[in-house]
């Protein structure tokens, strides 16, 4: 076995999986405050790196302002989603609201397809290219960076959720909407916020993979990944989403590099199979107990 | 507007046509069934055996989604199951659709029911991404597992007999397919009636109540993934046997979600809801191709936007009918026949 | 009164480090009526879940005619004549009364999968069977046949209560175990409802287990009164007895005693934390 290129490909599917736990954070907020399951992530991280597109190479904005200005944009979606299509299936059944959110991602594709056309892109570079050697070991800057600018991220939202009034609030009406509403939280803003802050997390995300990537309106397929991270981390668990992308991102990597691409699905998905059967809550997820 | 429908035996109160004049709609129904591939076009004729199809699935993913409440990603996959048992059994041993037919939907019942397991244990998203590995799973099977499978180049149908007679055109397939059609929402219709119906809604509605008045959860949750899966596999071989040639690539994740959509438009739960909707959603593409083309000389390259205008189509009809109207088409269909019922006293 | 039809030995039941039943035994005379009372949080509602099956408990037995059950599955002990209703209305929403009901028959019905699908021979047969055994018995006497092909959940929560009972009397008990029958219920629905009682335990001979809080009716209707507190049985008898037993009064009224009180609040401190 080659380990220089095992120790390679762990550290770039590590990096991956940063990525991936800042989806799976946004995931899990939004999960969290609205027991929404949200199927359309993956198209919203697509939309949201078209955003990205339009704004830098369209308009030409710097990527001071661009980059803020697309995460933003995702953000408001994800408002706007809650909004018109998620509020009114309040207390439907799981299954009415997973539709739902499928539904959201079908019109999301088609819009892309129509605005944007439905062929690949390159957005615009912004992540530095040279190489990145420690000692022997070769790792690719625009992975590094991204990881790197996750992480970022993913800290500002833990100490946000940690220390914040609006953090707070979030927790609270996680543990029980209706004690929360009665303490004089407004949960109808809770869970319009938990859908901006949770979109824009999946926005960053969503403009770091394309910026590696590429683009296209189908882009959102990666998102399969994130389905089974939060289920392996535990539904409703922030520490599950951040063990449970890194978990994934590495095995996934690892699986394409000495596998082959095509085993990458089949990989993760035994692993889940294996999980659900194991610990069908997942890593950290909390049992739901079941009442007579 | 129709006065009574007073019954005068529990045997009538438990009929499925309560009325003459439902008995008689009904005789109006299978008669234009019947004269249907006589007097239309092969494009309708196409449509016609496509819908049959659809009817069959739907009405099998509803038992799962609608009747037991168990959430499933894998029809399409399951379909593909039937699909490719159907298509080797024929080619490999020449055998007639009467025997690839029910082997197939067999196959399939036990693939449903292996699948259905983490159903004991979960629910909800976990049990759709539970389904969701699976699907993907059986697509690697189909892709990898060439000595049957053929690989990504898939499978063409040799031996498409039955009775002897080789069904080559869609004429000959529209009277096995619709029959079958028939069957199943048949069997669908007459399974509510009888205790393991009910015992499908019970775990919907309340599972725990259920345990405990005597409703063994284990088996009626496997018993209806199995019985949806039979329907999946029987439709995925009638699929099979209409195109004549399946690839991994006919029964992507998107054929699951097709269904799950066909059934919420429909409306979930009942009998009449998987047929209107697997008819609806069969028929909006092409509805909207005819669209297009009377648009063409007035906005240039409307062709282009036809694709993408399905997706978003699609899209609004799942998020409008789940918004609007949750029980879908069949709730539709109940207020319009009120309506007559009560005409012209109540406007 | 003969032989018990069920006896309790020494359930204990537990949920992490809280005790919610602790080394709970009683008989229950066939062919009475028993009823099991005490303050909110007592374990009642606990007792009749792992009765039913649906809790294991960590130790203890449960007999039924003599013969050990606490390893079966909750539908067999509904096969086996355990039928109970909820404390908090479990019909099934989806369906009308008649098919709520004809679902507590479901453990003695035999139809198999394929003739369900055709619904000839033995489904058909059954399912007549069926409707015409539940209208003639349970639907004339709970006198429910007006509503019968009505969804339930378009019912007030008196004949809510009154399906659930049916649905009950469906799956042909040997021991009906009710939970808080006439909770919630105004005056009228109470007396219905304690006639029904009375009449299935005078005329059907049925064996009734209850959970109650309404003393009035307890006192009038029950055999044996069996009085649960934090868990643990702190009485047994007659209603008589019962009534006059200064543990039982201790439980509901409290001492008066403040020092006894501060022990007992100490004691439940410590078992919370422990």
């Amino acid at each position: 076995m080659d380990w220089l290129f095992f120790i390679e490909s762990s550290l770039a599917g590590l990096c991956t999986g940063a990525i991936y736990a800042l989806v799976a954070l946004g995931f899990v907020i939004i999960y969290k405050a609205t027991k929404v399951i949200n199927f359309a992530i993956g198209e919203i991280m697509m939309i949201s790196a078209y955003f990205f597109l339009t704004f830098a190479g369209i308009f030409a904005w710097p990527l001071w302002l661009a980059l803020p200005a697309a995460v933003v944009s995702g953000g408001l979606l994800g408002g706007l989603t809650e909004k018109t299509i998620i509020r009114p299936m309040l207390g439907e059944s799981p299954i009415s609201v997973i539709m739902v959110t499928i539904g959201l991602s079908n019109i999301l594709v088609g819009t892309a397809q129509i605005i944007w056309g439905g062929g690949p892109q390159v957005l615009p570079g912004f992540l530095p290219r040279q190489p990145i050697f420690l000692g022997e070991i070769y790792v690719s800057s625009k992975i590094a960076f991204s990881a790197l600018i996750a992480v970022a991220m993913l800290i500002c939202y833990l100490l946000y959720f940690r220390f914040s009034r609006g953090g707070v609030a979030l927790r609270a009406t996680a543990s029980d909407q209706a004690a929360s509403f009665s303490m004089g939280i407004s949960v109808p803003r809770v869970f319009n916020f938990a859908w901006i802050f949770g979109c824009m997390a999946t926005a960053l995300a969503g403009i770091l993979f394309s910026a590696s990537g590429g683009l296209s309106p189908h882009s959102g397929g990666m998102a399969l990944a994130i389905l089974v991270v939060v289920i392996f981390g535990g539904l409703d668990s922030i520490l599950g989403a951040l063990v449970g992308g890194l978990i994934i991102g590495w095995l996934e990597t690892i699986v394409g590099a000495f596998w082959g691409g095509e085993y990458k699905m089949l990989a993760i998905f035994t692993l889940l199979t294996l999980i659900l059967v194991i610990k069908p809550y997942g890593l950290f997820g909390t049992k739901e107990i079941e009442r007579l | 507007m129709r006065i009574a429908d007073a019954v005068s035996s529990y045997s009538d109160d438990e009929a499925i046509f309560r009325t003459r004049t439902q008995r008689v709609w009904m005789g109006i129904l299978l008669a234009c069934l019947l004269a249907f591939p006589f007097v239309v076009s092969p494009y309708l004729l196409f449509l016609g055996c496509l819908i049959g199809i659809a009817v069959i699935s739907a009405t099998g993913l509803n038992i799962l989604v609608g009747l037991t409440g168990q959430i499933s990603l894998g029809q399409g996959a399951f379909m593909g199951v039937g699909a490719y048992t159907s298509v080797w059994l024929a080619n490999q041993f020449a055998l007639s659709l009467a025997v690839t037919l029910p082997l197939a939907g067999l196959l399939t019942a036990l693939v449903g029911v292996i699948v259905g397991l983490p159903s004991l244990r979960v629910k909800g998203l976990y049990l759709a991404i539970a389904t969701m590995a699976a699907s993907v799973i059986l697509h690697f099977v189909f892709v990898h597992w060439e000595s049957v499978t053929a690989g990504n180049l898939g499978l063409n149908l040799q031996h498409a007999k039955l009775f002897g007679m080789e069904l080559d055109s869609d004429f000959k397939l529209y009277f096995v397919i619709i029959p079958l059609a028939l069957i199943a929402v048949t069997g669908a219709r007459n399974l509510l009636r009888t205790r393991i119906g009910r015992a499908f809604i019970a775990v919907r509605d309340r599972d725990i109540s259920a345990e405990v008045l005597g409703v063994n959860l284990l088996r009626y949750k496997l018993l209806s993934f199995g019985l949806s899966s039979f329907y999946a596999g029987c439709a995925g071989a009638l699929w099979a046997y209409f195109f004549k040639v399946i690839t991994p690539e006919s029964f992507p994740l998107e054929v699951s979600i097709f269904y799950l959509a066909a059934i919420i438009v429909g409306g979930m739960g009942t009998i009449l809801g998987p047929i209107l909707g697997a008819a609806f959603m069969t028929l909006v593409p092409e509805m909207l191709k005819v669209l297009t083309l009377l648009l063409e000389p007035i906005i240039a390259n409307a062709q282009v936007h036809l694709a993408p205008m399905k997706g978003v189509v699609f899209g609004i009809l799942i998020v409008g009918f789940l918004l609007f109207e949750p029980h879908g088409l069949a709730e539709i269909w109940r207020k319009i026949q009120r309506f007559f019922r009560l005409w012209p006293f109540k406007t | 009164m003969s032989d018990p039809i069920l006896t309790l030995e020494g359930i204990t039941l537990s949920f992490g480090g809280l005790r919610a039943l602790n080394e709970v035994s009683f008989d229950m005379p066939e062919g009475g009526i028993t009823t099991v009372i005490g303050p909110n949080g007592a374990g009642k509602t606990s007792l009749f879940n792992t009765i039913s099956g649906f809790y294991r408990p960590q130790a203890g037995r449960v007999l039924f005619r003599g013969k050990d059950i606490s390893r079966l599955h909750p539908p067999k002990r509904a096969k086996l004549g355990l039928a109970r209703t909820f404390q908090n209305i479990a019909l099934f929403r989806g369906m009308t009364v008649i098919d709520n009901i004809k679902l507590g028959a479901h453990s003695h019905l035999q139809t198999g999968l394929l003739s369900a699908l055709v619904y000839f021979g033995r489904a058909r047969r059954e399912e007549l069977e069926l409707r015409e055994k539940i209208e003639s018995k349970i639907i004339d006497f709970l006198e429910i046949d007006h509503i019968r092909n009505l969804p339930v959940a378009s019912l007030s929560y008196g004949l809510q209560k009154r399906v659930e009972l049916a649905r009950a009397l469906a799956i042909g008990p040997e021991i009906l175990l009710l939970d808080e029958p006439v909770a919630g219920m105004n005056r009228e629905e109470k007396e219905d409802m304690a006639r029904f009682i009375l009449d299935l335990n005078q005329e059907w001979q049925m064996t009734i287990l209850m959970v109650e809080h309404d003393m009035e009716m307890v006192m009038d209707i029950s055999d044996k009164v069996v009085v649960l507190n934090f868990g643990e049985v702190i009485a047994q008898g007659k209603a008589a007895e019962v009534k006059e037993n200064p543990e039982v009064l201790k439980a509901y009224l409290g001492s008066g005693d403040v020092a006894d009180m501060r022990r007992r609040l100490g004691a439940e401190n410590a078992s919370g934390a422990g």
